[in-house]
């Protein structure tokens, strides 16, 4: 789950962090509020939860209230990437004197927590990691929550070649630290760290992901979710423990596992048909799960025809066949359904389908041929 | 031979009196593993399909000297089940259990080192050695025993594999599923090492997907290490860049973790990767001269 710089930086001064002096606001007389106990001039920064807002004009600097009150209006009529502008970070403009790049994340492939840092921050870190990937440095945790007095020496030195920099940078560290194993973030990032004119080091913005898997155990995280970037279906799909993304095609998939449903919808676009949306029934299935994603389904009014692709395994076959057929009694299919089981309980599923007049298929090629044969 | 299990495997099932854990405990039974403990804390003295249950992995090992473990339990308690294996000592871990936050697995990943354990998933469909022994939640009559070993990140596509190669008479020596999360036990270097040495193994299938740097280090290491030939599907060519599609782990976060970029890595490592996995058989057929 991915929450807003104005949520972020919050979390970032909570944990002790130094970050640029200023609020969020929504309407014109809070800025102009917050404006006047900073001190002009400010920077207005539009809060989206997509990147390149800087270049699609998001990001503002103000120098009085005159311009502030033009400029917050303006902001708020940008629409970036399709997500209209609500909120407006407003912070003191601060000077910067140099850029640096700090964050912590999880290396999946080492298995361990992960310190970024360079000394060349801003908004080309990601093409820095290309062309010069020896100006990212990484410091493994190595299963620890704290920096290890005999490795981080080098490390914070490698980062801040001027020595009274590196306690403070050394601070920001454990304060990131702090943050993501007390949120269970997926990332923590600051990008740009940087050092201000009175030689200060400060976090001039602020990115945090949570781990998803781990919202349930920390009260109060999921009240910061932006409910305008979620697809209601697709919340609706989640609530009732199903993975949907909504496509642009005409072909309805539900399907067990994420890469047979993956798999699926590679297939069907291979056999000249295109998906309309990846549904993943998840495991440990139970009858109403096929009904709940018919009925999610079927609120795309493109779709021609539907394909149930189930391959058993902890999902039982006849607990879907028994859902197909409480489905049918509930609502009317204004469109053909094809369906594919294998697998664990196949042969009661396919009796018990035979012998309510679904025909069913063995093979996922026989069953994608005929939904995007229906589907054309 | 055959991989990871096979008769010698005596498994405990943490979870076994759960609705997954029961159903699939009951299902290994008749398969023919050997299930000689379940464990639930609080439950120790019940009998699930005639398998005693155990407060502890402790108890339940020196009971039985289990030496294989297989997690169906809540993923909030699957990191506790997988210390409580680490602790008693248990040598194989599989774990089932779906939506581990990714920092336990960082404390999973610190209390396993420097120990020889190996831990499979979590958020997987665990390892069958088909005539031998079947840990995890696959369907047991899909498979056939045979040469081919068959290696994995998701679960239900692994047995759409499975299913094409036996349809076509084609068995299998080992087939294991890694899992979707970012932090799993054990990679498809791991398992193609192990297929390299067993002798049953005279050809390999490595289905990856999307997001990951896995498939990546499995075609490096395959260009230096593996001689048996090595048929390739990757998952989610259609998704749509950026948008999680349910595996952790399966993100598009650069451009070297799209289905393109991986199908065209391990077709320059010699991997020849199928568009539709029913293609698969024919390969082999061609490669090994087996199947019908």
């Amino acid at each position: 789950m991915k929450i807003h710089e104005y949520q972020a930086t919050q979390l970032f001064k909570e944990a002790g962090l130094p970050v640029v002096n200023g609020r969020v606001a929504t309407e014109v007389y809070e800025a102009v509020l917050i404006a006047e106990e900073t001190g002009y001039p400010v920077v207005l920064k539009s809060q989206v939860l997509v990147g390149g807002r800087g270049k699609a004009g998001g990001i503002k600097v103000v120098k009085d209230k005159q311009e502030l009150e033009t400029t917050f209006n303006e902001l708020k009529k940008l629409v970036i990437k399709g997500y209209p502008v609500e909120k407006i970070l407003v912070v003191k403009a601060i000077d910067i004197k140099k850029e640096f790049y700090a964050a912590i994340t999880v290396d999946g492939g080492a298995g361990d927590v992960v310190l970024i840092a360079s000394a060349e921050g801003g908004v080309e870190i990601e093409e820095t990691a290309k062309t010069n990937p020896d100006a990212i440095k990484k410091y493994y945790l190595k299963g620890k929550k704290e920096l290890d007095s005999t490795r981080w020496p080098a490390f914070i030195s490698s980062v801040f070649s001027e020595e009274e920099l590196q306690n403070a940078g050394t601070k920001v560290f454990e304060s990131l630290i702090s943050v993501f194993f007390e949120n269970d973030c997926s990332i923590a990032e600051i990008n740009p760290l940087v050092i201000d004119g009175n030689g200060d080091i400060l976090a001039a913005d602020a990115k945090i992901n949570f781990d998803d898997n781990a919202l349930d155990r920390h009260e109060g995280l999921e009240a910061m979710r932006d409910m305008a970037y979620e697809d209601a279906d697709e919340l609706e799909a989640k609530e009732k423990n199903l993975s949907f993304v909504k496509l642009e095609g005409n072909v309805g998939c539900i399907v067990n596992g994420a890469g047979l449903a993956m798999a699926t919808m590679d297939i069907i676009k291979i056999c000249g048909g295109q998906p309309a949306n990846f549904l993943d029934v998840g495991g440990s299935s139970n009858p109403e799960k096929v009904l709940n994603a018919l009925k999610i389904i079927l609120r795309n009014k493109d779709i021609k025809a539907i394909l149930i692709n189930i391959f058993g395994g902890i999902t039982r076959c006849d607990d879907i066949a028994n859902g197909i057929l409480e489905a049918r009694k509930q609502i009317d299919l204004p469109v053909p359904l094809v369906v594919r089981l294998t697998g664990t309980n196949e042969k009661e599923a396919k009796e018990i389908l035979a012998q309510n007049d679904v025909t069913t298929y063995s093979t996922m090629r026989e069953a994608v041929n005929k939904v995007v044969e229906l589907s054309k | 031979m055959s991989i990871i299990i096979d008769q010698s495997t005596k498994l405990l099932v943490q979870g076994i009196t759960g609705r997954d854990g029961s159903f699939h405990a009951k299902q290994m039974v008749e398969y023919g593993t050997q299930v000689v403990a379940g464990v639930t804390p609080g439950k120790g003295g019940q009998d699930v399909h005639g398998v005693s249950v155990f407060n502890s992995v402790a108890e339940a090992k020196e009971a039985t000297e289990a030496n294989a473990a297989v997690i169906y339990v809540p993923a909030r308690f699957a990191k506790d089940a997988i210390l409580e294996d680490i602790d008693a000592g248990i040598e194989l871990i599989i774990c089932i259990s779906e939506g581990l936050p990714v920092l336990d697995m960082v404390e999973v990943t610190k209390a396993m080192e420097g120990k020889n354990i190996r831990l499979i998933g979590p958020n997987c469909p665990g390892v069958i050695s088909p005539g031998k022994c079947k840990v995890g939640i696959m369907p047991g009559h899909i498979h056939k025993e045979g040469p081919i070993g068959v290696v994995s990140r998701s679960g239900t596509l692994t047995y759409e594999v499975v299913y094409n190669l036996t349809l076509n008479d084609i068995g299998q020596s080992s087939c294991v599923g890694l899992g979707g999360d970012p932090i799993i036990g054990t990679r498809f270097i791991d398992v193609l090492d192990m297929f390299m040495k067993d002798e049953q193994t005279k050809g390999i299938v490595m289905v990856g997907e999307i997001g990951g740097e896995d498939e990546q280090l499995a075609a490096e290491f395959i260009k230096k290490n593996v001689t048996k030939p090595v048929v390739g599907f990757i998952a989610g060519r259609t998704a749509p860049p950026g948008k999680r599609m349910g595996h952790a782990g399966a993100i598009i976060s650069s451009g070297d973790s799209t289905a393109e970029a991986k199908r065209q890595i391990l077709q320059d490592a010699g991997v020849e990767v199928v568009d539709i996995p029913d293609e698969i058989p024919a390969l082999f057929k061609q490669k090994l001269n087996v199947g019908a």
